[in-house]
């Protein structure tokens, strides 16, 4: 547990390395995601941002280094979770509090909107098969207290009136409210979203970015995000980590990135000198 | 086909069809029916009897067929019946069963109600040929419907279903009861209702594997297997009773579920279904070669039924007394049978009522998302083990129990009850069903069994009719019988 772990790190993720092959996505990666803050991981294409992602969401075992979560509760290691004996898999990873979206999103396309929503509740449902199929008041009772939070987080990402329609039947930019609101069910203490602007008009563009605002400061979740579209991310982010050929290049404040001269030649390349 | 109001039909245009319909139908079967193999010859026989062999036959029945069916098709009526029973859309409907105040339900409940009571009628009254069977059947197929429905739970509704499921629970229970009493109908009814239950307990296991689970078990028939066996053998060799094989025997096919399932959990689609295909025919192949233990291909007898330790048996061993001496009632073997009958019908009702409460339970709801997507569901914090492992177990579990009961009416069990085309017939009444429909597995489960008993003239063509349906049923419907539908959830109904 000792971990020489920032005061106010929430995630810390540290010397990680991971390899396909003879392939390094991720080669020594170390940062830290602040409790409480926006945070952007950027950079160009095949830069290795969505293989950190796997990693910290604990779809990807890692090659090497650690990645720790820490809450008021205590302190994980992601790789120890999913190395677990028997019970170890990225589920482990979810229900220490880590929640995620999807680059190409995936919901429950054949199941209501509603019932995506109790889906992430689950652990928070009377489980038991007997009171299930007898129905007892216990049952209900948490029945109930998962759809009113279900409903409650229709209204906070607008999608009320869709609530029994299938997810597969709404428009792109409501599937991708959907996905974060499923995420949120989950009482993460970080959410990670993995391109949550791709394919947004920019009207819905803003309506992210306030919605992603406001699950930071109303409810609380530390925002961690690969995006492409630096509008956003500029707007919103308040610490920003630029990967290049799987290594942090650079990282941040807006204004810092902004000026880099090797986040500039990353993204546009330097000039030939000859 | 212009749109006039006053729908003309084209006559013409249906004689090409039928035409056209007739020659096809000829060319196509003709070579298969009118050759005769004699010793090492082929003869032609333009005429064979019977006359639905007879290639000429055949070509005019489809010709006159295919004609009215296009007029019929070119009616106003013709064309309301298409719209509503031909789905081939894929979709999943989401459907409010409060939005009319239960009308629709009501309506259902009361046209059924009164078309049993009519077939009821003229069944007795010997109108219809084989009329009391027939009536029986169709009065213990609607209670059945009507039990699996689904009755979500709303603060202060009553839904209109749930006053009638009691009354129509009593009516499937006594009804054959009354008809045995009076005589109208004998053990042949009692064993085909019997064995459409069986199947209707075998759909509904497979369903929450198939339908809910989204994993494609083709060797369902294992656990059948392993319940009916178990029954048989337990019998043999530990003295188990039916009562203790009917608790016990769900366990042990749960049990193998799990261990089928543990090794299988990282395969999807096409490589589960080889490996479950693969499971079902070690455990026939283990029945049919251990002859020492479970006597092989010869088969192992099933012990009789007991109630309340009195037995279904004409002298009983030791100092046992048979059920009919105790109630002084002379000997009839249809007791037995009748015996299982309500038993199956009382445990395959809570099954059904089970199965659709299964579908808004966290459990059911798990195993649905588990079948949209399973990546999305390890992201959410659902344990997928956990999750496909109690699935395939009670799935085999409801197996289990369907198979003891296959074993206590048959009396007797051999391999032959379990080969791949049984796993076949219950993954098709789970297809023709509806995915994730418990009518729909009903409905199916008695067509499917009870088919062939009203179609005896035609059993050589069982499986040719059989797979007719199918492609019928993927043309028409491919999403089953049935469309699987969602329930709605009110804000106003959550505090």
């Amino acid at each position: 547990m000792a971990q020489d772990v920032k005061e106010d790190a929430i995630l810390s993720v540290q010397h990680l390395t991971r390899r396909f092959g003879g392939i390094i996505a991720n080669n020594d990666v170390s940062f830290d995601v602040r409790r409480g803050s926006i945070t952007a991981l950027i950079g160009p294409n095949g830069a290795g941002k969505t293989t950190v992602f796997n990693c910290i969401t604990g779809f990807y075992t890692v090659s090497a280094g650690h990645i720790y979560l820490t809450r008021p509760e205590g302190q994980v290691e992601i790789g120890e979770l999913l190395s677990r004996k028997i019970t170890g898999g990225s589920y482990l990873v979810a229900r220490a509090g880590i929640a995620r979206t999807f680059q190409n999103i995936r919901l429950f396309k054949d199941m209501t909107v509603l019932e995506n929503l109790l889906v992430a509740q689950h652990r928070k449902q009377n489980r038991n098969l007997f009171s299930g199929l007898l129905v007892t008041s216990d049952f209900s009772d948490k029945e109930e207290a998962s759809l009113a939070r279900a409903f409650e987080w229709l209204e906070i990402v607008n999608l009320s009136e869709d609530a029994n329609r299938l997810a597969g039947e709404l428009s792109y930019g409501r599937q991708r409210r959907l996905e974060i609101a499923r995420a949120m069910c989950t009482d993460p203490a970080i959410i990670c979203l993995d391109e949550p602007a791709a394919g947004l008009n920019p009207r819905e563009t803003r309506e992210l970015s306030e919605l992603i605002r406001k699950l930071r400061n109303e409810h609380g979740v530390t925002v961690l995000l690969i995006e492409h579209d630096m509008g956003l991310v500029m707007e919103i982010s308040e610490h920003i980590i630029v990967m290049d050929q799987g290594t942090v290049i650079d990282a941040g404040t807006p204004e810092h990135i902004r000026n880099s001269d090797v986040v500039i030649a990353a993204y546009l390349g330097t000039e030939v000198e000859d | 086909m212009s749109t006039t109001q006053t729908s003309t039909i084209d006559f013409g245009h249906s004689l090409r069809d039928a035409v056209v319909a007739g020659i096809l139908t000829m060319l196509v079967f003709s070579p298969i029916t009118n050759f005769v193999l004699k010793q090492y010859s082929f003869t032609l026989d333009w005429f064979r009897s019977p006359f639905f062999l007879n290639g000429v036959a055949i070509g005019l029945i489809v010709a006159f067929v295919r004609f009215f069916v296009s007029v019929g098709a070119q009616t106003q009526t013709g064309q309301n019946f298409i719209q509503n029973f031909i789905k081939t859309e894929h979709g999943v409907e989401v459907e409010d069963e409060y939005a009319d105040g239960g009308k629709r339900l009501r309506r259902i409940l009361l046209w059924g109600g009164g078309l049993m009571a009519v077939f009821l009628a003229l069944g007795l009254s010997g109108i219809i040929y084989r009329g009391a069977g027939i009536a029986l059947v169709l009065v213990v197929l609607f209670v059945m419907i009507a039990m699996g429905v689904r009755i979500p739970k709303r603060r202060g509704k009553k839904h209109p279903w749930k006053g009638a499921l009691p009354v129509l629970f009593l009516v499937g229970l006594l009804l054959p009861l009354l008809f045995f009493y009076f005589g109208w109908f004998g053990k042949s009814w009692i064993n085909n209702l019997t064995l459409a239950m069986v199947y209707v307990l075998l759909g509904l296991g497979l369903n929450i594997v198939v339908g809910l689970a989204g994993l494609l078990d083709l060797g369902f028939v294992a656990f059948y297997a392993v319940g009916a066996y178990f029954l048989a053998l337990g019998a043999e060799y530990l003295g188990i009773g039916f009562w203790s094989a009917l608790f016990l025997a769900p366990l042990l096919a749960a049990l193998c579920g799990g261990l089928l399932g543990f090794p299988v959990l990282k395969m999807h689609g096409d490589y589960l279904a080889i490996v479950t295909l693969g499971f079902g025919e070690i455990i026939r192949l283990v029945l049919v070669n251990w002859i020492n233990f479970t006597g092989g291909p010869n088969g192992a007898s099933v012990p009789a039924p007991t109630i309340f330790n009195l037995e279904f048996v004409r002298r009983a061993r030791g100092d046992a007394v048979p059920f009919h001496d105790f109630f002084g009632l002379p000997y009839n073997s249809d007791y037995r049978y009748l015996f299982v009958y309500l038993l199956l019908f009382v445990i395959s009702m809570i099954a059904l009522r089970f199965f659709t409460q299964l579908r808004v339970m966290p459990i059911g709801r798990s195993w649905e998302a588990l079948r949209e997507d399973e990546i999305a569901c390890r992201s959410l914090g659902i344990n997928h083990v956990t999750v496909k492992l109690s699935a395939f177990m009670l799935g085999a579990m409801i197996g289990g129990l369907a198979g003891v009961f296959f074993a206590t009416a048959q009396g007797f069990i051999s391999p032959q009850s379990f080969n791949f085309f049984e796993s076949v017939l219950i993954l098709s009444i789970v297809v023709l069903g509806g995915m994730g429909s418990s009518i729909g597995v009903i409905i199916a489960a008695f067509t499917l069994t009870l088919l062939p008993e009203f179609l005896r003239e035609f059993a050589g063509y069982r499986v040719l009719l059989f797979g007719l349906l199918m492609i019928l049923m993927m043309i028409w419907r491919p999403n089953g019988l049935l469309r699987p539908k969602r329930s709605v959830f009110r804000k106003s109904e959550v505090a």
